[in-house]
């Protein structure tokens, strides 16, 4: 498959009451595979509608999106979960892990809803927290880790099951800016060693120059978008 | 959904219920405290209703009775009849237990001073043994000691009416089988008290054989009164006997005191009527309680949604949490109930109370009775109930859409 993603056409209107928000306008946008791509723009440029748009978690009022060569744009609830579950990983800016669950069961959580065998889960769990150096910290809950760690945390996750696509939605927006370029070497990391395609958004500059493609959006539509390096 | 995800929600669900330590305990406890209720008065209920059954039959009643046909309506001494050898053979058998004859006629009882109208009960003093009462209610003087013992049975109250006393004579008057009047002198040989106080005064017992002779109905009776083996199955045994009665008329307890019957129905909607109230308090604060969780959850809903978890999945993990809960209140309710029965073993003392109870004719001292009945019906209305009330929590929580339950910061 050339393409991890692509959009046609793609706009979305939120619409509340009498009120309604053109939060995107024509984004037309291909992706190719193993890109290391980054959003950037001000706030409320439409950064999160578009991944949330791409990750199937809302749809778009016109165009066409296709996600590893499935039509998201198209697909119902349960084809949607299921297209998660197998090809995509979320890390969203907090809150992304679930609080019951240890940093290992928070990771294992995934593949255990993909039905992977007990003790290859937890091989793989294993591994995956110590690449991302979280080492010795495996039992504890989100609560005992630190921002950074949680964010790790979220990372492995969504990384463990070898997914085609990783979104992550202002993932440093909380963390110092030490924290957030250890993070950021992680992901790029992550996109090389394992061979993951990756959209993230943040409007910090720091950030956005891990990248190898920065695409720039501005009141809902793509002002930039250049290759890095 | 695999059983294999079935630990997952499990564990979910169960730690979830930690997460708010206190508020799980308050739903546990109220889930306890009201099945508590439910079983324990339905066993209070049961156990009264219970005393008055078994009262009831022990009061002359048993399991079943035989008559002449024309007898329940007309209960004089032209209405007798002499048991068949089929009858006779049919009593011996299984599954009747104990039985006795009886001649049983209204009468008039005479003191010096004063008389009454009465039933006359001719009785086998051995046959009513096991059978009714009588053998163990005589408190003062001596109990009869065959069908031709002369002496007769007089109940406190009557003897106080009739002014008379152990050891003192008093007259029986009654019709005979050729109408004429019948009398005959008596002595008093015992005293015995009854309950309720209308058998102390509207009965008075002398043997079958006395009665016979006096009334000149050779070996004829008024009634067979028998004892099955449970008293809640008497129609195997009355089948039978109706089988060999031929022209007689054989009733099980049930039709010679419908009024008892009809009481323990008012009881049984009594008691469900309680459980529906209970259970709608119950009801509602589980379905508050979970509401409340689920929307406090309402991003980690989401966040399991873009993690790609079904929404059947979330709506599982409710339902499991909500069906944990009301696991542990029925078992601890359930356990509370026993005990509170176990404690009250002895029987509680409502004779405070006393003379109202009487007058529905429930005894002062009530022994408890847990019935696995009841105590299945509680907890499987609760169970089920309690499932389907969740199912709105469940539903709600999983139906959030994913993207407004993580962005909503
Ligand atoms: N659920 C929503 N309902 C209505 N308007 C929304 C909603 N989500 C986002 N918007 C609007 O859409 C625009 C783009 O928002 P968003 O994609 O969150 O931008 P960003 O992530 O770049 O800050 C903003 O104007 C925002 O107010
Ligand atoms: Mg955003």
């Amino acid at each position: 498959m050339e393409h991890t993603v692509i959009c046609r056409n793609v706009s979305k209107i939120y619409r509340q009451d009498a009120v309604s928000v053109q939060a995107l306008t024509d984004i037309n946008l291909e992706i190719p595979r193993l890109d290391f791509v980054c959003l950037s723009g001000p706030s409320g440029s439409g950064k999160s509608t578009l991944l949330n748009l791409i990750g199937g978690l809302d749809k778009p009022t016109s165009g066409e999106i296709t996600v590893d060569g499935a039509r998201v744009d198209l697909l119902d609830k349960g084809a949607l979960a299921k297209l998660r579950l197998h090809r995509l990983g979320f890390v969203f800016q907090s809150y992304n892990l679930i609080p019951v669950l240890t940093a290992r069961e928070n990771v294992e959580f995934v593949m255990q809803l993909q039905g992977v065998r007990a003790v290859e889960r937890s091989e793989k769990a294993r591994d995956i927290l110590k690449e991302v150096g979280l080492d010795g910290l495996e039992d504890r809950r989100p609560g005992e880790l630190s921002g950074g760690q949680q964010q790790r945390v979220a990372v492995a996750r969504a990384i463990v099951s070898q997914p085609s696509l990783v979104l992550a939605d202002e993932p440093t927006a909380n963390l110092d800016s030490k924290t957030a370029e250890n993070l950021m070497q992680l992901l790029r990391h992550m996109n090389r060693e394992h061979g993951v395609t990756f959209i993230f958004s943040t409007h910090d500059r720091l950030v956005m120059d891990f990248s190898r493609r920065l695409i720039t959006l501005h009141d809902g539509r793509i002002v930039d978008d250049r290759k890095r390096e | 959904m695999r059983l294999a995800d079935l630990p997952l929600l499990t564990t979910l669900a169960w730690r979830n219920l930690w997460r708010h330590t206190r508020r799980t305990a308050v739903m546990v406890f109220a889930l306890a405290l009201g099945v508590w209720s439910m079983v324990t008065l339905a066993s209070l209920v049961r156990g009264s209703m219970e005393q008055q059954i078994t009262k009831e039959i022990l009061n002359l009643t048993g399991h079943a009775q035989i008559h002449a046909r024309a007898y329940p309506d007309d209960p004089a001494v032209a209405h007798r009849f002499r048991p068949a050898p089929a009858l006779d053979q049919a009593l011996r058998q299984s599954p009747i237990g104990a039985w006795s004859a009886r001649v049983r006629v209204p009468a008039v009882v005479s003191s010096e001073r004063e008389s009454a109208g009465v039933m006359l009960v001719g009785i086998d003093p051995a046959g009513e043994r096991g059978l009714s009462f009588i053998p163990q209610a005589v408190t003062a003087g001596r109990y009869l000691d065959s069908p031709d013992d002369p002496g007769l049975l007089l109940g406190r109250k009557l003897a106080e009416q009739l002014e008379t006393a152990l050891g003192r004579r008093v007259v029986l008057m009654s019709q005979d089988a050729g109408d004429q009047i019948a009398d005959r002198g008596f002595r008093v040989v015992g005293i015995f008290d009854a309950d309720p106080q209308a058998m102390e005064t509207g009965y008075v017992f002398i043997g079958r054989g006395i009665a016979q002779r006096m009334l000149k109905i050779g070996a004829e009776v008024s009634e067979i009164a028998v004892m099955t083996p449970d008293r809640k199955r008497p129609q195997a045994a009355v089948a039978g006997l109706r089988a060999a009665a031929g022209d007689l008329d054989v009733a099980p307890w049930t039709e010679v005191q419908p009024l008892l019957v009809l009481t323990e129905k008012i009881n049984n909607v009594v008691l469900l009527i309680w459980f529906a109230v209970v259970f709608a308090a119950m009801a509602f604060g589980l379905v508050n309680t979970l509401l409340m969780a689920v929307f406090e959850r309402t991003r980690e809903f989401g966040l399991f949604q873009a993690l790609g978890m079904p929404p059947r999945y979330i709506l599982g993990q409710v339902l499991i949490e909500s069906l944990m809960l009301l696991v542990v209140g029925l078992v601890l309710g359930n356990a509370a109930a026993w005990a509170t029965v176990a404690s009250l073993k002895g029987g509680i003392d409502l004779s405070a109370f006393a003379e109202g109870l009487e007058m529905v004719g429930v005894s002062p001292v009530i022994y408890p009775a847990l019935a696995g009945s009841d105590m299945a019906a509680a907890n499987i209305i609760v169970m089920t109930l309690g499932v389907l009330a969740s199912l709105y929590p469940a539903w709600r929580a999983s139906r959030y859409v994913p993207v407004e339950a993580i962005t909503r910061v």
